[in-house]
Formats: structure tokens, sequence, C-alpha cells
């Protein structure tokens, strides 16, 4: 059908054109606390969408209410700084409207567990096409200092002097529990690692879901620093690549086996246990990647980090525009006119 | 036997039965024919809140009332002049809305000792001398159905449910209506299933022998065609006027209609209608909830297309964060409100007109939007127009008040010729030079409309306090006093762009009867009748509520007495009087129910004391 939209719009690349890293940055100034893990991730993102061969002017980020919700205005594209907890649903309808567009969603742990939770998981259950970063640092930054669902049990803050009473969420768990198509956790402190996810979250056909650990420095620093740092990194984190065995540790001495459907650190230096008895990585099975993603906060297995799950399924808007093709295979294109004068008519002379 | 024949101006029946009864149909029925006679006509249902309530209670009653005339009809009608009831519990619950000296028609099989019971009649009314001071007439429709179908052997099931085909074919023989527009209906309706054909088309022709060769009736009546302006007609409901309505805006603006709606009474209709149209490239989008309704529709409005979303009082109140967004961010969005009773979850199936202060002024901040209201049924097509235009042009959401009487109504509807659909097209920003996102025209102060997608136009835009031009977010004393002047005067100047605001009737005189909305035909008949009796009274109603008509105060002070009657606590009067400085008068009733024209007329009389 053509409208006004297609008179101004960019249809299909023409020749691809070079961007760099600094195309997509904005003029104006950064304004997150110096040392916030967000600085990272902004350059990541600024790194990965010149590989990605799409016109500038067909990115759209929308975020929520944040610290990471300002990032829109740090990128040169068209972008949304919207309400709280909101961003999946407004990208779900820019999406569903303009399946043209690359829309990203940036959010955090209040705006798109708490506050935006019922939009977060009916957008993963859709499957709608959009990439979602969630910067995960387990604390309100914005709001200086409250706990959030995904504080650690305890937590001692402005808003919890006792400690906080409440379970977190487990961020991949709910992902995939919501049906997401793929689902994904990385590292502020690992731009290696964060550009391939993103790149493949780019280029994911469906929801992409991707947990960034996150470091805030002013209200919760070092919550991850276990994960990030040199010391205890490889002790405390396994990556998941896909077809290989889990392994992990300084010297890759360890791996993770499936015990039942308990998955269990095995040596692999103690001479019971070779590679060949490990867990090999499988992102396509759902059934692995609830295993894997049930390994987070269990106090002896490692934290995993990568793609628990990397799936096709339709896309919910490509499923709009096939009912709209085949409503107008059967019925013909609608016509005002006719629609109008439908159903019983009479005539007064 | 020839029998007497009455003319009459104008009738109102109503068709009343257990909800299982058929009722709406048999209602739906005698409208068409009534329409296609030529019958100007006004029809309210009825619908038992309950989905299923149990069989035969006074809760599982169902109604649908018309009004018919030889002349212009405006409402479905203060009183029924006809009660026709299938069962006690249906008779019971509708008693109340006949007229004095009124005809009751009623199924005796209706009236067994268990639907007595649970209808909470101690004794059969149609016994015990309660009903002396109307002409009841009493008919086993039930046995007699079953006698015209024995020989069909058809099961129970089926026979009892065309029955109420028996009770049209006696109306239409009562109303000298023409059955071929019903049998015509019962041939495309069983096309599939020629038993059901034969058994409906029997039982309605036997409803009407048995009406003219016994002697139950002695009189039948006859209601001419009304002076209609001429054209093609059909009938339309509010509900399915806004659907319309919006799909013939998207065409006149060249951009795809986009719905962002959560099921709500009484609005789920529209959700319902739009999702047909799917070949007119409609995207209907049933959301997670009311927020994630009116945020998709932002975002898609942020694409470029013709944003929707539909609700009810509730629903506007959750979607009340994401309004101020679309009210900061300028972008373009159609919020219909089908107003049901409040506070609360309130009176879900029945009608109110209290959200209009929670849409003139019901958000955080400074945040004015423009409202539009609908009058009637069909004029909700032109209600949804007009706020899509207002929206496109000038970069704002627009709230449109329809209620769930005028959305759940229906009335004849002079189908529009599209060619006379304004164009209300507006061109995208597409020249990237010196773009900014929030430049203004200098005459709406609207800013410019650039979508995603168009090369060299990237900007952000968003919630926080934007920068005068640049849309940069700024905090600047100063700059957020002008941001909300500015705002506020964009909306204000939309008065220069709509119709001057014209009274039914005299321009000067005792009273002016000020309404906005469903309240239409109702005061436009009270005051009709009052003028005829040679009162010094007119009528005035509003379907612009924010920003009003530029002349409207002019208008006012013309009449020594201003009388407001809404179906609230006095909404529209506390605007008028804070604007206008007038000491207006308020007539309120809040029951769920539409006005009846006669309430409106006492109080004129009341109002202007003996004066004529
Ligand atoms: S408060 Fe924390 S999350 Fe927010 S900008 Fe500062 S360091 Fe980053």
């Amino acid at each position: 059908m053509n409208t006004m939209i297609d008179e101004v719009v960019t249809k299909e690349l023409i020749s691809p054109i070079k961007y760099s890293a600094k195309d997509f940055s904005s003029d104006q100034d950064v304004r997150w606390c110096p040392g916030c893990g967000d600085y990272a991730i902004l350059a990541s993102v600024q790194r990965v969408l010149p590989d990605l061969n799409i016109p500038k002017e067909k990115y759209v980020f929308i975020s929520g209410i944040g610290c990471s919700s300002r990032f829109p205005y740090y990128m040169n594209t068209y972008g949304m700084h919207s309400i709280h907890g909101r961003a999946t649903a407004i990208a779900s309808g820019l999406k569903i409207a303009r399946p043209d567009l690359s829309v990203w969603v940036i959010t955090g742990d209040g705006d798109g567990l708490s506050i935006g939770g019922n939009h977060m998981i009916h957008v993963l259950r859709r499957n709608i096409d959009v990439n979602i970063l969630l910067f995960n640092n387990q604390i309100y930054g914005l709001t200086k200092g409250q706990y959030s669902p995904t504080s650690e049990t305890g937590k001692v803050t402005k808003s919890t002097p006792l400690g906080s009473v409440d379970m977190p969420f487990n961020p991949a768990a709910l992902a995939l529990g919501s049906g997401g198509s793929f689902v994904a956790r990385t590292l502020d402190r690992d731009p290696k690692h964060m550009q391939g996810i993103i790149k493949r979250a780019a280029e994911h056909q469906g929801t992409s879901f991707i947990e960034i650990y996150q470091n805030c420095n002013v209200f919760n620093d070092g919550a991850f620093f276990q994960f990030t740092e040199k010391e205890t990194k490889s002790d405390s984190v396994v990556f998941l690549e896909h077809g290989k065995p889990l392994v992990f540790g300084k010297e890759s001495d360890k791996g993770i086996k499936l015990d039942g459907f308990s998955p269990v650190v095995v040596s692999l230096k103690d001479g019971q246990h070779s590679v060949d008895d490990l867990l090999i990585h499988n992102e396509k099975d759902s059934t692995l990647a609830f295993i894997l993603a049930n390994m987070t906060y269990h106090p002896e297995l490692p934290r995993p980090v990568g793609i628990f799950l990397a799936q096709d399924r339709p896309k919910y808007e490509d499923e709009v525009e096939r009912q709209i093709d085949s409503a107008i295979s059967k019925r013909g294109r609608g016509q005002l006119e006719k629609l109008l004068n439908s159903g019983d008519t009479w005539t007064i002379q | 036997m020839d029998k007497e024949t009455r003319v009459l101006d104008e009738v109102t029946i109503r068709f009343a039965g257990d909800s299982g009864d058929g009722m709406q149909l048999t209602g739906g029925q005698f409208t068409n024919t009534s329409a296609v006679m030529g019958n100007d006509l006004s029809t309210l249902p009825d619908y038992p809140a309950e989905i299923r309530a149990p069989k035969d209670t006074t809760y599982g009653v169902s109604g649908f009332q018309i009004h018919f005339g030889a002349t212009e009809i405006n409402t479905p009608g203060d009183h029924c002049d006809v009660l026709v009831a299938m069962n006690a519990a249906s008779l019971k619950v509708n008693l109340r809305s006949l007229a004095d000296g009124g005809i009751i028609i009623v199924n005796t099989d209706g009236f067994g000792a268990k639907n007595l019971k649970l209808a909470g009649y101690a004794q059969s009314p149609l016994s015990d001398g309660s009903l002396s001071k109307y002409q009841l007439f009493q008919v086993d429709i039930t046995k007699l159905t079953n006698l015209t179908l024995a020989d069909m052997n058809l099961p129970q099931k089926i026979v009892d449910k065309t029955k109420n085909f028996f009770a049209l074919g006696m109306m239409y023989w009562m109303f000298n209506r023409v059955p071929e527009n019903t049998l015509q209906w019962i041939q495309d309706k069983f096309k599939k299933d020629p038993e059901l054909i034969e058994a409906n088309t029997r039982v309605m022709k036997a409803g009407w022998n048995y009406a003219e060769t016994t002697d139950v009736f002695a009189v039948k009546y006859e209601v001419k065609p009304a002076p209609l302006t001429p054209g093609r007609y059909r009938n339309i409901s509010g509900n399915q006027a806004t659907a319309l309505g919006m799909v013939a805006a998207a065409e006149k603006a060249k951009l795809p209609l986009f719905l962002g709606s959560y099921p709500i009474t009484p609005a789920s209709d529209i959700l319902h209608e739009l999702s047909n149209f799917k070949n007119f490239g409609i995207k209907t989008f049933q959301a997670e909830d009311e927020i994630a309704g009116i945020t998709s529709a932002i975002g898609a409005s942020f694409g470029g297309a013709l944003a929707l979303t539909t609700t009810s009082g509730p629903g506007v109140a959750l979607k009340t964060e994401a309004i101020g967004l679309a009210i900061m961010t300028e972008l373009p969005l159609v919020i219909v409100n089908v107003q049901r009773g409040g506070p609360s979850t309130g009176l879900p199936t029945k009608t109110e007109q209290a959200d209009l202060l929670q849409a003139v002024y019901g958000r955080n901040g400074e945040a004015p939007l423009p409202v539009v209201a609908a009058s009637t049924p069909s004029d909700c097509f032109n209600a949804v127009f007009e706020a899509s235009r207002i929206a496109l042009k000038y970069m704002t959401p627009v709230m449109v008040l329809t209620d769930g009487y005028i959305a759940n109504g229906s009335e004849p509807w002079l189908i529009p010729e599209v060619d006379k659909l304004p164009d209300i097209s507006v061109k995208f920003r597409k020249d990237p030079n010196n773009y900014l996102p929030y430049l203004r025209n200098e005459k709406t102060l609207s800013r410019e409309w650039a979508i995603p997608g168009t090369p060299g136009l990237e900007h952000r835009i968003g919630g926080l306090e934007k920068q005068d031009k640049t849309g940069n977010i700024n905090y600047e004393p100063e700059n957020h006093d002008l941001m909300i002047r500015l705002r506020a005067e964009k909306v204000e100047r939309i008065a220069n762009d709509i119709p001057l605001a014209k009274v039914e009737g005299n321009e000067k005189g005792d009273l002016l009867v000020v309404g906005w909305g469903g309240t239409y035909g109702t005061l436009k008949t009270a005051v009709e009748r009052k003028r005829k009796e040679g009162k010094s009274v007119s009528h005035l109603h509003l379907k612009h509520l924010n920003p009003f008509p530029k002349n409207l105060g002019e208008v006012l002070y013309n009449f020594d007495k201003i009388l407001v009657p809404e179906i609230n606590m006095g909404q529209l009067i506390k605007i008028l009087r804070e604007k206008y400085l007038i000491p207006a008068i308020g007539l309120n009733k809040i029951q769920g129910l539409p006005f009846r024209s006669m309430e409106i007329e006492l109080k004129i009389d009341e109002v202007l004391g003996g004066k004529k």
C-alpha cells in the first residue's frame, strides 16, 4: 500500500555506505558519571553498527527512564527517550508499523524488569524483531540508590536499611520463560565479547534480549567484579560457545558436566574427567538454555555468559504483513467507497 | 374480518426477553425493515451485564428499543408504547419504561410458576390486575411455534430458537411492515441449512397470520415514511461509525492506520471492527495492557502512521502518563474514550459523561490537548475524522469522547461521498537542510513530522523538557516557561480552525440549553417541543470542547439564562463558568441512563418559570 511514508524513507541500500563509530555519536555531551559502565556499552554499540550494513537513518533507539535510558541522546540516529518502563511497548508499535527499521531498546533492571516487566515478557513472547539491551547494574542509579529487582537478597540500600527480603530476578531465565528466541548475557568490561554478542543480536530475526552486567560505580560499585576482573573472572565465569564444551578456569582446568539435569563442576586435572565428559553447548536447544540460565546465582557454579538461546521462530511483524497480504488477495485491496456502502443500505429518493 | 388501521406519527417498541430469546436480532430486523420503509429511527440495545446469566432471571434480561416515525427522530424514545415480553423477568425489568396505556404483548409460556418465581413475582401479573392500566395481549407463542413446526420433527432446541420470529411476525402485521426484507435475510443467513430457512420463514408467517386472523388484535397501525434527505443510507452504531471514520481518515491522510488497544467495555467493538479491515493495510495490535495500547500507538506515530488507541474511562486513567509523552513529543495520536459509568470499574455497560474533566485537565503538569465529542451514533464518524485532521495538522494527541449510549445505539446514516471528504494529508519533512525538530509553523505552531528512515533527519525526542527549536534536553527556567506557553498556544490556536458555535433556534432569548456528546437527540427533542409551545429557548451542542469555538462567549451572552444538562455532576458547566463567568444552571442525572426528553422539558419549564 503506497502511503506518504514511501515518499520520504530510504527503500533499500543502493550502495553500501562506509560508516565509522564516530558517525553514530551525536553532538550531545555524555553525562553519565565518570567511570560508569554505560560508556563501554555505548562505545561497543557505536563500533558494531557500521558493520551491519544498514543505512544510518534506519536505526531507531528507544529507551525508558533511568541512567541507561539517556543512551539515545548520545546516538546520532533516530531515537526516543520515553517514559518509565514503556520502551519495549513503544518499540513494538514502531516495528509493527515500520518493519523496515532497525529498532533497539535500551533499558535497565528497574525500567525493563520492574515497572516495564509486563511489556518485556510480551515483546519476548511475540518475537517482534527488536534488539533489547538490558543494562543490569542491580541498583536504581538515577533515583540515587534503592535496591532493584535484580539486587541480591539482603541488599542494604536507602530503601532497605535492614537489607532487602525479596529474591532477585534472573533476567536470562525470565526472558527464556517468556518465550524469548534470542537470550544472551555479556559484560561491560569485556568489550570484545560484548561486541560479538551485540552483532549476533542485531542479525537475529526476532526479539533479541541481552543482559549486560554493568557496573554502577557510584551506587553499587563492584557488583560484578568477581565476573569481570582478571583475578577472579576465569574461575567465576563460563563462556557459552555454540558446539563447544563448557570449560573454564585459569588454566582451562575445569568444566561443566550434566549430572541428570543438574550441571556440576568437574576437574579436568584429577584424572577422573576429560573434555569428552563435558556438556556441549547448543544454542538451538531451549531445554539446555533453561538449565544453563539456572546456573545463575548458584553458589557453586560459575556464572554463564554468552548466548543461551538463538532460535528461529516466526516474527510477529511478518505474520501481521502476511495476514494483510492474504486479506488483500482474498478480498481485494480495500476500497473506502465500498466499505462505507456495505451492509444493508437503502435509498431515499 | 377487516381490522381498523390507525395512522401514527411515531412509535417506540421495546422487545424484551431472556438473553437466549434472540431479542437483539428481532429488534435489528424490525429496525432494518423500518429503515428500508423510509422511517427515521433511533435504537438502543440493552444487554445484560452478565455474559451468561441464569435463564429467566431478571439479570439475564436482554432488551432492544426502537423509536421510529414519519417525522425526524432524535432519540430511542423516553418511554415505549409497545412492550413485547417473552418471559416474566423481562416484563418485570421493562415495565417501568412502558407508557401509561401502552401495549404489552406477552408470551404466556414464559409466565409459568418457575418463571414467576425466578422473576420474583409472588403471583402472576397477568391475572392479578396489576397491569390494568395497560392493554395486555396474551399469546402462547411457544405453543403456537411448536404447532407450526410440528411436522418438521426438529429438535426442540431449534424450535425454541425460532419463536422470536413469531413475535416479529405479529409486530410486522401490527405495524404494517413489509416482511420481504427479513424473509430475504433468513434466506441469506441460513443458506447452508434449508431446514432452518423453512422453519424461521414458517414461524414468522405464522405470527403474521395469527395476528391477522384471530381476534386478539383489533387494530393495526401505520407509520408513514419520514421526509429524509435523499441519498443512500445504512444503519450504523457509534462504534461502527468510529471504526469507519478512522479508515476514512487514514485514506484521506494517505497514511497507514495503526490501532493499539486493549479490550474494554464498551469500546472493544471498535477493535473488532478495525481488525476486519486488514485488506486496507490496517494494523490492529491487541496489546498486553492499556499502557501498551497507547505506547505502541505512539511508537507507530513516531514511525509515520496515523495512530489510534481506543478505550473507556479506566483505560484513559492508565494511559494518562503516555498521553503526556505524546503532548511533549508533539506526535499526532487519536485517543477514543467510549465513556461508561465510573468511578473505578463503575458501571461498565452503562452510559455516563463523567470523563470530560479527565479529558480536558486530567494529566500531570500543564498538558493541554484538543477534545472533540460525538453527539450521535453516526456523528462518531465525523468526530474521529475531525480529531485525525487536528492531530495531523497540529502534531498533537486529540481525545475523542463518545459514550456507551451512542456507541451501542444506532441510527440511519446518510452515507458520505468519499470524494467530498476533505483531504487531510500532511507532508513529512524531507529536506535535511536546517532541520530542527522543534521549529514551528508560524501559523499553527505545529512542529514538523520527520520520520525514521528519512536520510539526514536523525533526531531524538522524548519526555524531558525540550529546548525551543532544537528539541535538546533543557532545564532552563525561561525555556520551560516558553515551552509551556507554546504548547498551550498551539492548542488554543485550533479555535481559528474549527466552525463557529451555532445555536439551533433563535440566537437571542430567555434560555439557551447547552450540551455536549450523546445528549444531543434528547436536548434537541425537548427544546423543539418547548419552542412549539412558544417558549424562548434555543439549543447549542458543542462538538469541540477544547478549545471552544471562538464565538462561544458571545453566543452565551445573548441569552438570559443558560441551562447545562449533563450525565455527570456538572463538568462542562464548570468549564463554562470558569471561562465565561456565567451563572449557568445545571441539570445532572447520574444513573447510568440517558436523559429522557421529559426531564429536560420539566427543567426548562422550571427555569423559565411562568414565562412564555
Ligand atoms: S549512577 Fe551509576 S549507573 Fe547511573 S550514571 Fe552514575 S555510575 Fe552510571
